[in-house]
């Protein structure tokens, strides 16, 4: 299961990339995998403003509707309009699928966040 | 005919019938002379053209296809998917219950009444409730009823818009997270702790006076009695919260133990799993409520009483959340559920459960060593598998379909969520221990097939008119009309 440096991640399995004040978000590698074939993706609205914590979004496979939550506060500026003609996306690259991307409402909350280290670890042993 | 797999359209032929009609004897005239131009279809009706010969052989090979409990065994979990013996059917048949109309005046059906008052009666000494509503069409419709009681309680306190909150534990029945959200509250998730009960730590944390409420089944969805219930009741009544009890798996409790003496203020039941009415195909099923004394002024009109030797319809309660439900409920279903209840006896519904919980429990260590048993401890009416031991690439779909081949419908997959590769088991009680061991010798059977020929199980079904489906196909680009 592959699990990207320089992300931080939580233990519901999202990813977050960070470029100054804008935050990427995704779901990782392993969530793909659990889910299965991802058939459908529902989004926010550009302009939500989130808590850390909120479900933004709404993945379904075949086997099952997970939500997705938000790991850090911010204000939707960009959703990802692509996966919803191609969910599949999510399967073939979990990392390079970003879903939402947010305007950071307060940076401290990443210092609650894990690093790919710390996310392994913790994925072998409750994965 | 077994491989019958034609739709009706494919054996159309331009011309043929299946009726034969007189000659018109009145006047015709053309319909574009009677139907304004813009109200007409130009495009061809594309129905059907078959003899009457073609049309019942059609479906007659069709329903040979269905695949239900009196065809075989249907271990389908968090679903009781239980024998209904035919005796339901005689009494739901006889003229009183079968022939009578919701507007006839009270006093011509007396004995419907009288069927409906005891249920409720019964119903509410089995789960240890004050008073029972028999409206609700089903198991999320009792959900929500419930939960309009919930605030309708809180409302007369004057807190219902300060208590926005409901909390579902993550091993909850499905439809709760839905019905709470459908009434506008806030679902809080508490995770379940490692031997998969509600983590009771956690649950003291999320409290405070913005909960309304908790949604708790018990047998929770893994199978498993929840054993710190009366401690979950209590912290939640203190922080002025109710207790609501999904009554999904009530199969392993009957006689045993009552959600009223748990703590819980308000019930569902689902007379199509716990009292074996129809399930499934529509049903229709019947989700009656019930709830404590307190709450009793809560529940929605009209109630069935009896004053003397009278039965009556009570419209007049001015606290009542209204009505749910179009007339009386699903009557012909209660009746089915009355003659049940009647026919089992309170020893014979008591032994239901015991034998639901033995024949899962038997199954359960049977299948244990071969297959993963993620939470190992005596179970309720279910257990949950989390695949192979030696998986071989084999995953619980794979077995799922391979059972299709053995003549079993296949237990519930990929749920609950919080199990991986989850298969959830329930046997039901009315299963024979032959019955059991059979589809044993299939579960084994299979794990041995992922060893020794993998692809037999990923290509699996092989006995069936239609082979494996492509859901995934099916789910990003449905074809939803014929043409």
């Amino acid at each position: 299961m592959e699990i990207k440096k320089g992300l931080y991640y939580t233990e519901e399995n999202e990813w977050v990339r960070v470029e100054g004040n804008k935050a990427y978000i995704g779901i990782t590698d392993y969530a793909q995998d659990a889910l299965g074939d991802i058939v459908y993706i529902e989004l926010p609205d550009v302009g939500d403003t989130l808590k850390a914590g909120d479900a933004f979004s709404v993945v379904e496979s075949v086997k099952a509707a997970s939500d997705v939550f938000l790991p850090v506060s911010g204000t939707v500026i960009e959703i990802n309009e692509e996966l919803e003609d191609s969910p599949e996306l999510i399967n073939e690259d979990p990392y390079g699928s970003w879903i939402i991307a947010v305007d950071l409402l307060d940076v401290t909350e990443l210092d609650e966040l894990m690093d790919a280290e710390a996310y392994e670890e913790f994925s072998s042993q409750e994965n | 005919m077994r491989d019958y797999n034609k739709l009706i359209f494919e054996i159309s032929r331009e011309g043929r019938k299946a009726y034969s009609l007189p000659k018109c004897d009145v006047d015709t005239l053309p319909v574009d002379e009677l139907i304004p131009e813009k109200y007409l279809s130009s495009t061809p009706t594309n129905m059907p053209e078959v003899s009457e010969v073609d049309i019942v052989r059609h479906y007659t090979n069709l329903s040979s296809k269905n695949y239900g409990v009196d065809t075989g065994f249907y271990p389908l979990g968090s679903c009781t998917m239980k024998y209904n013996p035919k005796i339901n059917e005689v009494v739901a048949s006889y003229d009183g219950f079968r022939n009578i109309h919701p507007l006839q005046p009270e006093e011509t059906v007396q004995g419907a009444l009288e069927v409906m008052y005891e249920l409720q009666k019964a119903l509410g000494e089995i789960t240890g409730m004050s008073e029972v509503s028999l409206q609700p069409a089903a198991g999320a419709h009792g959900e929500l009823t419930g939960l309009m009681i919930m605030k309708a309680y809180h409302r007369e306190r004057g807190e219902d818009t300060k208590r926005t909150k409901i909390i579902v534990p993550d091993s909850a029945h499905g439809t709760n997270p839905a019905s709470a959200s459908v009434l506008g509250y806030e679902v809080v998730e508490i995770e379940s702790d490692k031997n998969g009960d509600v983590n009771v730590e956690k649950l003291k944390e999320a409290m405070g006076d913005d909960i309304a409420g908790m949604m708790l089944t018990n047998p929770s969805t893994l199978g498993l009695f929840e054993p710190n219930v009366n401690e979950i009741c209590d912290i939640v009544h203190a922080a002025g919260g109710l207790m609501y009890y999904d009554g999904a798996n009530a199969n392993a409790i009957l006689g045993v133990t009552r959600p009223g003496d748990m703590g819980f203020d308000i019930i569902h039941l689902n007379l199509h799993k716990t009292f074996s009415t129809p399930h499934g195909g529509g049903g229709p099923g019947s989700g009656p409520v019930g709830v404590s004394e307190e709450l009793a002024k809560f529940l929605p009109t009209p109630t069935v009483e009896k004053h003397g030797d009278v039965y009556t319809l009570n419209y007049s309660k001015p606290s009542s959340i209204g009505k749910v439900k179009g007339f009386y409920g699903h009557f012909g279903v209660c009746v089915r559920a009355y003659a049940y209840i009647l026919s089992m006896g309170a020893e014979g519904l008591e032994n239901v459960s015991a034998n639901a919980v033995i024949n899962a429990n038997y199954l359960m260590q049977a299948l244990k060593g071969t297959y993963k048993l993620p939470i190992d401890r005596l179970c309720k009416h279910e257990f949950v598998l989390g695949g192979i031991e030696n998986d071989n690439g084999i995953t619980t779909l794979d077995i799922a379909k391979r059972l299709i081949d053995y003549g079993y419908y296949p237990p519930t997959v990929y749920f609950p969520l919080t199990i991986h590769e989850a298969m959830m088991i329930e046997p039901t009680e009315t299963e024979s221990v032959e019955t059991l061991d059979a589809f044993i010798s299939a579960m084994l059977k299979i794990a041995e097939e992922a060893e020794s020929t993998p692809e037999l199980l990923k290509e699996a079904p092989h006995n069936t008119p239609v082979r494996r489906v492509d859901e995934v196909s099916a789910a990003r680009n449905p074809i939803i009309k014929y043409t």
